[in-house]
């Protein structure tokens, strides 16, 4: 903990920007009953109100609190984005450190039928898969979370390999001591700095790959407020915009504004994610 | 063996492997259908008769694996058999969509190539310049933006507030290339956008780490000119990671493409593939996935081989 509070002091403008910016989504995301000021999908005033109290970022097609909207799609889109990478990294990380530790045919199998997924483009394999199982936020979970934990594995079985490789594994084996143990108590803690850092960048990919999927219609289903799906429902404003007044203006923002959201927590993991590599490859040295 | 001929050999193989897996994990979907795909395509109230009629036209009685060659046999001559949904063959669907497709991700290749390339370069020799931090920065926003995002900025500057551009871009075949070009330089400019940045950090990279390698310094050592140095002794070592970073973001830019033809709304694969899903049209799904999926693994496979060739020190063996 000291030791936390010691890289906190030290770090760069750029990491407390972006941690900042993480917390602000984490509140937001929390306690969205609280700081929403109308229900997520209910009905509250005429379609397409304008920018003015008590609506402050106007009303969508259906007459919903845009404000509202965009404060529950916190809670949605990146709820389910990190249900969807800590169930990638779970799969991912534990296929790889067993590739890794156990090698052989094990190592073999699980390597080809990594190359095999990682072949596809990951777009248009969720696509495919996405057809068989219909539109589900379960199926989307799964679907995301096995394509991305080819990458984790990629990365844990690299890192675990290299860690095996020392001689302080050697002489645990000699001792006698089991997989897991190996597992849990050498490669883990040596691992934890990069493994950590990816997390950071699957779960913007993940983040970026539902938002898509929502946004093509395709992933989280309304009248579920999420930011990609609010994206596609305002995509049509945009031609009724023009910045002669400030009202009509704000047409034009109407897609901007949950397509930034998204845009702007993306950037924050990124530089909270730029620093842990950073610290990382530093402690090494 | 030539050394050189028998990796790009291997290489081949194991593309071509890749892609036949591909084609079978492709086929396999439709299969995975949960029930009977004539009972979901036609109902429950479906007539006996109906189902039968339905399940002759698109071939379910013969065993799996004679569909599956039947199939493939179709895609490669360019006939990917009948659409679920309205029952025309796919390839009058898809025909000119595909070459729209290509069209625009050529158009935005064109754009971003030449710029990514040069200024990468530039940011290598510089490095560490105002030049180089913008650059580094810029890629950051390319990572975190949504493709949406990007677009939709373009839309409200070049075509709500300045009126340049169309925000939709629809073409048809009669077309001229000029009014193509205009109509599509919107969906042009997002893609080149979002690779640009990408390719011109790897690009970067490919030279930093070339011009750090000892035989540079043993060149300028030799008080050769700078420019001589770069092009001379840099250059054809640098081709191949160069080439390589242009392919794996041509691959990039063929998926890329589904979202951005969904945003301006233009007649591509992309949009009909993502149609086609929200339908649970299989076999259109089935046949731009496979479309997508070869294009993307040749020119992964191209990347490969290219970068084996333009390699001088496997092409001068000792």
């Amino acid at each position: 903990m000291h030791n936390l509070s010691h890289h906190l002091k030290d770090a760069p403008v750029s990491a407390w920007i972006g941690i900042l910016i993480v917390i602000f989504y984490a509140v937001l995301a929390l306690g969205a009953p609280f700081f929403a000021p109308f229900a997520e999908s209910a009905s509250v005033g005429k379609q397409y109100m304008p920018w003015a109290s008590p609506h402050y970022l106007g009303t969508d097609a259906l007459g919903r609190d845009v404000l509202s909207r965009l404060i529950y799609g916190a809670r949605n889109t990146v709820g389910i984005a990190l249900v969807t990478t800590a169930l990638a990294f779970t799969l991912g990380a534990t296929f790889g450190l067993l590739a890794a530790t156990i090698g052989g045919w094990f190592d073999a199998i699980s390597s080809r039928v990594v190359d095999v997924l990682m072949a596809i483009p990951p777009l248009i394999f969720a696509l495919l898969i996405l057809t068989i199982t219909g539109t589900s936020v379960i199926a989307l979970i799964l679907v995301i979370a096995i394509l991305d934990s080819t990458r984790v594995f990629r990365l844990s079985r690299a890192v675990a390999q290299g860690i095996l490789t020392m001689d302080y594994i050697e002489v645990a084996r000699m001792r006698g001591e089991g997989m897991f143990w190996l597992i849990r108590k050498e490669v883990l803690p040596n691992a934890a700095a990069p493994l950590i850092a990816e997390f950071g960048l699957r779960f913007c990919f993940v983040f970026l790959f539902i938002s898509a999927l929502s946004f093509l219609g395709l992933g989280i289903q309304p009248p579920t407020a999420d930011w990609g799906g609010m994206v596609r429902e305002s995509a049509k404003l945009i031609s009724f915009a023009n910045f002669a007044t400030f009202q009509t203006a704000t047409f034009g923002l109407a897609p901007l504004l949950p397509a930034g959201a998204i845009a702007l927590l993306t950037i924050g993991v990124n530089l909270v994610v730029d620093w842990v590599l950073h610290m990382s490859s530093g402690l090494k040295e | 063996m030539n050394p050189i001929l028998s990796i790009i050999l291997k290489r081949l193989l194991i593309g071509f492997v890749t892609l036949w897996i591909v084609t079978i994990i492709i086929f396999a979907a439709i299969e995975l259908l949960p029930g009977d795909i004539a009972t979901e395509m036609l109902g429950q109230a479906a007539t006996e008769e109906s189902l039968a009629a339905f399940r002759e036209k698109f071939d379910l009685n013969r065993p799996v694996h004679e569909r599956y060659f039947s199939w493939l046999g179709g895609a490669i001559t360019g006939d990917f058999g009948i659409s679920l949904a309205n029952q025309r063959p796919i390839s009058e669907l898809i025909g000119y969509r595909v070459g729209n497709t290509f069209f625009l991700a050529g158009y935005a290749a064109a754009i971003a190539v030449p710029i990514a390339v040069v200024s990468g370069m530039l940011a290598a020799l510089y490095n560490g310049s105002v030049f180089d931090r913008v650059l580094s920065s810029s890629t950051l926003a390319a990572i975190s933006f949504p493709e949406f995002f990007i677009a939709y900025i373009l839309i409200l500057i070049f075509s709500v507030g300045l009126g340049w551009f169309p925000s939709l871009a629809n073409v048809d075949v009669e077309m001229g290339l000029g009014e193509r070009l205009y109509r599509t330089f919107l969906p042009a400019m997002t893609l080149t956008l979002i690779v640009l940045a990408y390719m011109m950090r790897m690009t970067r990279a490919a030279i930093l780490n070339l011009l750090a390698l000892p035989y540079i310094e043993m060149a300028h050592l030799k008080g050769i000119k700078r420019w001589r140095v770069i092009a001379v002794h840099a250059l054809p070592n640098a081709l191949a990671p160069i080439i390589n970073v242009i392919a794996l973001n041509l691959a990039y830019l063929i998926v890329g493409v589904v979202l951005v033809e969904v945003v301006f709304v233009y007649p591509g694969l992309g949009q009909i593939l993502v149609d086609a899903v929200s339908n649970r049209d299989v076999t259109v799904v089935q046949a731009a996935c496979l479309i997508f999926a070869a294009t993307y693994i040749l020119l992964n496979l191209l990347a490969d081989i290219l970068s084996i060739i333009a390699n001088p020190r496997l092409l001068h063996p000792r």
